[in-house]
């Protein structure tokens, strides 16, 4: 593949050349060798489960039609998509989890370098969660919210906590169709046993319990992970800051963090600006000590601290291929194990900090929130330390860069629109009953080798902005959005329709709300609650305008998310296909009859533009039904 | 673009805290922190203060945390390229420039610098009292408050009488260009004051404040709120004060500021520049900043953008029009003309037409006019109104049919009564005298569908039969249509249905009355069945019909549901706990006062008697209609006791755990002959078709005694029933 194909970001084209002419082999190379990928695999009709297999059906029905245990393409097809969503409800909740310990340990005073951010978040928390505040230190309540939240973890019966905020009528169809989940390991634990050899085999039973799985993450152990993230490291708030490869700086140390947890990078923020560090930065022929992000623990200290991002998921390999990467330091979730081996044909030094995760020819510095803060004053002066280490004459690092905004959250919008003595979500609700906006989308996801690099999330963008739908984003979508120039207030203005940039001229918003990382997708069902309760959209998600999008996705946590999308009603279009094409009733169910279960249901198309007129369609459907006034200014 | 706009407020914002602090510092300095400071006449101290804080100003002191407050909300302007949100930071400014403005008069109070020569100066409780509940409850439909100086003193003039005419008062003042428009107004000779709706506040911007610490006090009187409950007090602003800011000339910082602080009141701004303009709506009702360049439609412009309900001053037509004689009767000797009645046919009917079909506002006489008659005589009469408009439905239709009533009722010396075609209109000899003639019937219909459904209606035209033929041809198609809307919720049960309607339309004088409206029980004025509050619901999602959710079946038999009770306890202000829908025995639903009838247990009879609204006679439970509407109604529970529509009477939910129909032991001739044919088939349907002849009424008795025999005396069903207490 040619590297015009391969990505629409000119930044990365320039690093392919790059990485082609140096023969270092990126995920896209790695991609072309793997040509022809199995096609059963893609169909989801391999069983790996038993050691009796692997068991593969055919998908033309003229081989074997079942397993040796006698499992159907449906049967194999729904086991291997729920495990899907067991991986990435895992992955979020985990997360989730590693906060909460964070926050309960702080509360304890047993941590270096954190402190309780905003308190005022920790007591409107506590009081949602019954925990008094009356008369009481900060540490106190933020322990009893701590564990509280640790119990949502391991709970076995009842209702969790934050699935309470979902509008009443939701709530019902998930009482009624039995999917409300128990417990967030619960559930995700049920899966590992249901998909057991010999233990679940009908399709449909196995799917509704994927959803009840997923509810269990986005509502939560996502919404566990967003909140408390909020209370530890403070809610963010519109900020400035910029994008692309371009925010490496030549003559200052980069130092890149990369993963998904805020934890560590929030005090590397810290360590980066300590007075020691800058000063031996200059020491060692350094102008300063510039702090970069790949994926999402870059857009949750940028939604924090405004630090720059450098790119995202296909990005990783190429940051290192500028040459000025001093130092990457790695969390969890979406690093490529072949950054090691990047790595080694650079200066770059990778470092490996999770307990959880290690990686080849990477050096490991376990992190503690014990001791957080001398770690990740150790870690920068690793980096400064090798910064003497470049190789002037290989470093390449691509011009471009672009402006954004970002930092809105479910509770900041409503201040962004009515101040501090009106915060409302009315405004909104009225932008899309008088017309003005046709509905509201969240585009979300990864990237994947499979698509043109950022091509699904841009062109999906443009052509819902021209339609008048305003769109909200996290993760690696963002990212791609936001080097399109999407996210910046001024010049994104020209992509919008009449109405949608009515709305941004007069709240001064750009048309893409960049809402956080990955686990953060809990803001967007937040802002949906929201618009639900402000009234005049309906009685439930399922009433509103508004529609999904995972256009370049490929991890369990993107199932996992598009699952409890749909499971909270909203309709959403993917690409690639869910691995399921390999059974009728699964694809059926999931492309069509979920819909009359939850109100949403999954669409799968290639083409990102045809993607957005099908949610541009339902928006319209939506309308219709909800007799809202015609659009105001166009069709 | 707006965020110039926000800019300038910004500015202006920083402007007025700083001067306001500048100003507090020199008193603290001259007369020390422990000097009282207030405003005459006011129980609120500093009212904006007060209500948006909870602060008490008494001292120089208690001004320091307000001050304090209105700094926290200063923002910095938005930058030129790639900047951050703005709009919250503007409405944050407007309230920073709010509260200095209100402290700097208040330190001029001190310095004895207020009221400014000719001005009025801080508008007192008293004022408040007399003035501002006819603000809130609608009597006076709004008002303005003008800013700066018109182009000329003509032009000036033109304006306050605009306003003048449709009875909203005007507060005038601040300057564009050292003019005031107060001083335009005194040198044209414009008697000003409270009396004449022209009141002058003062001549700068900052004293603008004036008429909107005035509102804020009305969220504190009329609407209940307490101190430091800006919320509640910014949107009951919003919601019931009626109350809009007018630019005059250019609009600097200081005006954008206090436009701000007005914005986050509800209160939107309307300029005669050209400015940017805010027209999404969300923090007032509709647009928030609009641009009017041509005088002569500033007014409607300003009224418009408020949604100031203000009843059109002038249709045209020879006789006054207004509210006030809405309940005017025209009497036999005062009338020159009727039409309808028993006198000759008559109906009205609203049809919904394709736009192509209706031309606006034409207004047809078929047959004989008023001039072709002589006085005394009855005309037929059949008014065809047909609507067309991007949203009209047809299940509109008899919505705004029914308002008929309402809109010819208004025009003096003319006289409407009943619907459908069981209407009686008059003529009066002034009106006549005045040159009224029956197209103005047409005039009037046309002017308010399009005052009071503008929304709805983008054409209307109105043909007036009055040969017997045509009004007899055109009656039929009419009565189909009648039938038609009638047997759409004839069909429907309560249980076919999984959604009610709330009607709250009568809380202005009932506030813990809330009807609920379902398939087979109509509102208890008669006015509304179910589908006309879906209807009502469509043409206005936010008003007095709102979708409920039966929710759960709490008891089928007594017609109770959770979703119900849940919105009754929340209409109710927490009043009412519960409704049966089925009995009147245990927690009935509640009446309002407009109920078309009252049913009332007679204990001795073990039964219940009905009492139509227009009997006037005694009834067997010893008390007249109007004396039983008094103990029923105003939204309290009265078990034995409830107002209810007349048709419920015929509906097959009529009291089923009382034992239905059956129980009826008496009912005035007058209703049970209304109710005629749909009463016999439902006494046949209950297995008792001479029923209605052994349901008493007047002719057989007034006494329970007397109504015991008589219920004996024709073996009434209801002796065999089980006991009721």
């Amino acid at each position: 593949m040619k590297c015009d194909d391969r990505t629409i970001d000119k930044a990365s084209r320039k690093m392919l050349e790059i990485t082609e002419k140096e023969n270092i082999s990126t995920a896209w190379d790695r991609f072309d060798a793997l040509q022809p990928q199995c096609g059963f695999g893609k169909l989801g009709i391999c069983c790996r489960i038993c050691t009796m297999g692997p068991c593969r059906i055919d998908p033309f029905g003229e081989g074997p039609d079942r397993g040796v245990c006698g499992a159907t393409a449906d049967i194999i097809v729904a086991r291997n998509l729920i495990r899907m969503i067991a991986g990435g409800a895992a992955a979020h909740s985990d997360h989730g989890r590693d906060i909460a310990h964070t926050l309960l340990m702080t509360a304890e005073g047993k941590t270096k370098g954190y402190e309780i951010k905003d308190e005022k978040k920790l007591k409107t928390l506590a009081k949602e969660l019954g925990i008094k505040t009356d008369g009481r230190k900060k540490n106190e309540i933020a322990k009893d919210v701590a564990e509280t939240l640790f119990a949502e973890f391991g709970q076995q019966h009842g209702e969790l906590k934050f699935v309470q905020r979902a509008p009443e009528p939701r709530k019902k169809i998930w009482r009624e169709l039995g999917i409300m989940p128990r417990g967030i390991d619960r559930e995700i634990v049920e899966v590992m046993h249901r998909t057991h050899i010999g233990v679940d085999n009908d399709a449909k039973h196995l799917i509704m319990h994927g959803l009840r799985t997923s509810i269990g993450d986005g509502w939560g152990g996502s919404m566990i992970a967003t909140e408390l993230s909020d209370v530890m490291f403070g809610s963010p708030k519109p900020v400035r800051s910029m994008v692309n490869l371009g925010v490496l700086k030549e003559d200052e140390v980069n130092l890149v963090v990369h993963g998904h947890e805020p934890t560590l990078s929030d005090v590397i923020v810290a360590a980066a600006q300590d007075k020691e560090l800058l000063k031996l930065a200059k020491d060692n022929g350094a102008k300063g000590i510039n702090l970069a992000g790949i994926c999402c623990t870059a857009n949750e200290i940028l939604m924090r601290h405004g630090i720059h991002i450098a790119g995202n998921f296909l990005q990783q390999e190429l940051a290192i291929a500028t040459g000025a990467v001093d130092l990457m330091l790695v969390d969890v979730q979406c690093i490529m194990p072949a950054i090691g081996q990047v790595a080694s044909c650079y200066h770059t030094k990778v470092i490996s900090t999770s307990p959880k995760a290690k990686f080849p020819n990477v050096e490991h510095i376990q992190f503690s929130e014990e001791e957080a803060l001398p770690i990740a004053k150790k870690i920068v002066k690793m980096a400064v330390e090798n910064f003497k280490n470049r190789n002037k004459k290989r470093i390449v690092i691509p011009e471009e860069t672009t402006d954004m905004v970002a930092g809105f959250t479910a509770e900041n919008v409503s201040t962004i629109l009515g101040g501090k003595y009106r915060a409302t979500y009315r405004p909104l609700n009225d932008a899309i009953i008088s017309g003005r906006l046709r509905g509201a989308a969240a585009i979300v996801g990864c990237n994947n080798t499979k698509i043109q690099h950022d091509y699904g999330h841009v062109e999906m963008s443009k052509e819902l902005l021209k339609n008048d739908v305003i769109l909200v984003t996290t993760g690696c979508s963002a990212i791609a959005d936001a080097k399109a120039g999407l996210l910046d207030s001024e010049k994104a203005l020209e992509y919008c329709g009449k109405g949608l940039r009515e709305i941004c001229d007069t709240v001064g918003i750009p048309p893409v709300l960049h809402l956080g990382s990955c686990v953060d997708i809990s803001r967007i069902l937040m802002v949906l609650t929201n618009m639900v309760k402000e009234g005049g959209l309906g009685e439930d998600i399922s009433d509103m305008p508004i529609a999904g999008a995972a256009p370049e996705w490929m991890s369990e946590k993107a199932v996992s998310i598009g699952f409890y999308v749909i499971a909270s009603g909203a309709f959403t279009v993917l690409n690639p296909s869910l691995p399921v094409l390999g059974s009728k009733e699964v694809s059926e169910l999931v492309y069509d009859k979920i819909k009359d279960l939850v109100g949403a249901n999954f669409v799968f198309e290639a083409d990102p533009v045809k993607g957005a007129q099908l949610m541009i369609e339902h928006m319209n459907k939506k309308r219709k039904e909800l007799k809202l006034r015609p659009m105001m200014y166009t069709k | 673009m707006s965020k110039i706009v926000a800019a300038a407020a910004i500015r202006g914002a920083n402007k007025l805290v700083k001067e306001a602090d500048d100003f507090l510092t020199k008193a603290i300095k001259e007369k020390g922190k422990d000097q009282k400071v207030e405003f005459p006449d006011t129980a609120f101290y500093l009212p904006m203060a007060y209500a948006l804080l909870g602060a008490e100003v008494k001292v120089l002191g208690d001004i320091v945390p307000v001050l304090d407050e209105a700094k926290s909300l200063l923002r910095k302007e938005p930058t030129e390229h790639l900047w951050l949100p703005f709009l919250g930071d503007t409405l944050d400014s407007g309230m920073a420039a709010l509260l200095s403005e209100e402290i700097i008069v208040a330190l001029r109070y001190l310095y004895e610098q207020e009221p400014q020569s000719d001005c009025n100066g801080f508008f007192s409780d008293t004022i408040l009292r007399t003035l501002g509940i006819k603000l809130v409850d609608g009597r006076m439909p709004g008002f303005a408050a003008i800013l700066g100086a018109a182009p000329d003193n003509k032009t000036a003039v033109e304006i306050v009488r605009e306003f003048q005419q449709r009875n909203i008062l005007v507060f005038v003042g601040s300057s564009t260009n050292g003019k005031s428009i107060i001083d335009q107004l005194m040198e044209e000779k414009v008697q000003m004051g409270w009396d004449n709706y022209i009141v002058p506040y003062g001549r700068d911007t900052v004293s603008g404040i004036y008429p909107l610490n005035w509102a804020i006090r009305g969220a504190l009187t009329f609407g209940g709120h307490k101190k430091g409950e800006a919320l509640k007090c910014l949107t009951y602003c919003k919601d019931r004060v009626f109350a809009f800011g007018l630019t005059l000339g250019e609009v600097d910082d200081v005006k954008y500021a206090t436009g701000a602080g007005a914005i986050n009141m509800g209160f939107p701004i309307i300029a005669d520049t050209d400015i940017p303009e805010i027209r999404p709506t969300g923090i007032c009702t509709y647009e928030h900043l609009v641009k009017q360049l041509d005088y002569k439609k500033i007014v409607p412009t300003c009224i418009e953008v408020r949604g100031v309900k203000v009843k059109l001053a002038k249709i045209p037509i020879p006789v006054s029009f207004a509210a006030a004689f809405e309940g005017e009767v025209v009497r036999k000797e005062q009338m020159y003309i009727q039409f309808g009645g028993k006198y000759a046919p008559g109906f009205e009917y609203l049809r919904m037409k394709d736009g192509s079909e209706v031309e606006d506002g034409r207004i047809e006489v078929v047959g004989p006019e008023i001039d072709d008659v002589k006085e005394g005589d009855a005309l037929p009469l059949g008014i065809l109104v047909e609507v067309a408009g991007r949203k009209m439905q047809k299940d509109f239709e008899p919505i705004i049919e029914r308002q008929l009533h309402m809109f010819i009722n208004e025009a003096m010396g003319i006289w409407h009564m009943g619907q459908r075609n069981l209407n009686w209109l008059r003529i009066s000899k002034d009106a006549q005298k005045k040159g009224f003639k029956i197209k103005h019937f047409g005039t009037i219909i046309h002017a308010c569908i399009h005052d009071v459904f503008g929304e709805i209606a983008d054409k209307v035209q109105v043909t007036l039969h009055t040969k017997k033929e045509d009004v007899e041809k055109v009656m039929a198609q009419a009565q189909k249509a009648y039938n038609f809307r009638d047997e759409r919720v004839a069909g429907m049960t309560d249980e076919s249905v999984d959604t009610f309607y709330t009607c709250t339309l009568c809380q202005s004088f009932a506030p813990t009355h809330v009807c609920i409206v379902k398939p087979e029980r109509l509102g208890l004025c008669g006015a509304y069945n179910w589908m006309d509050c879906k209807a009502s619901f469509e043409i206005n999602p936010t008003g007095p019909n709102q979708p409920v959710k039966k929710g759960r079946v709490i008891d089928a038999v007594k017609g109770q549901w959770e979703g119900i009770n849940n919105i009754v306890q929340q209409k109710s202000n927490k009043t009412i706990e519960r409704f049966n829908a089925y009995t009147i025995m245990e927690d009935p639903e509640t009446g309002c006062g407009c109920f078309e009838c009252v049913i009332a247990l007679v204990p001795e009879a073990n039964g219940f008697m009905v009492v139509n609204r227009e009997f006037s006679g005694e009834t067997p439970v010893g008390m007249t209609f109007s004396t039983l509407a008094g103990s029923v109604g105003g939204g309290v529970q009265t078990p034995g006791f409830m107002g209810v529509g007349r048709l419920y009477m015929v509906s097959k939910k009529f009291i089923p755990a009382d034992g239905g129909l059956k129980r009826i032991v008496w009912m005035s001739k007058e209703l049970k002959e209304a109710l005629g044919e749909k009463l016999k088939r439902r006494a046949e349907e209950e297995g008792v078709p001479d029923l209605i002849d052994k349901i008493a009424d007047e002719n057989d008795a007034i006494t329970a005694e007397e109504l015991v025999k008589y219920l004996e005396k024709v073996n009434h069903p209801v002796l065999g029933m089980p006991p009721l207490m």
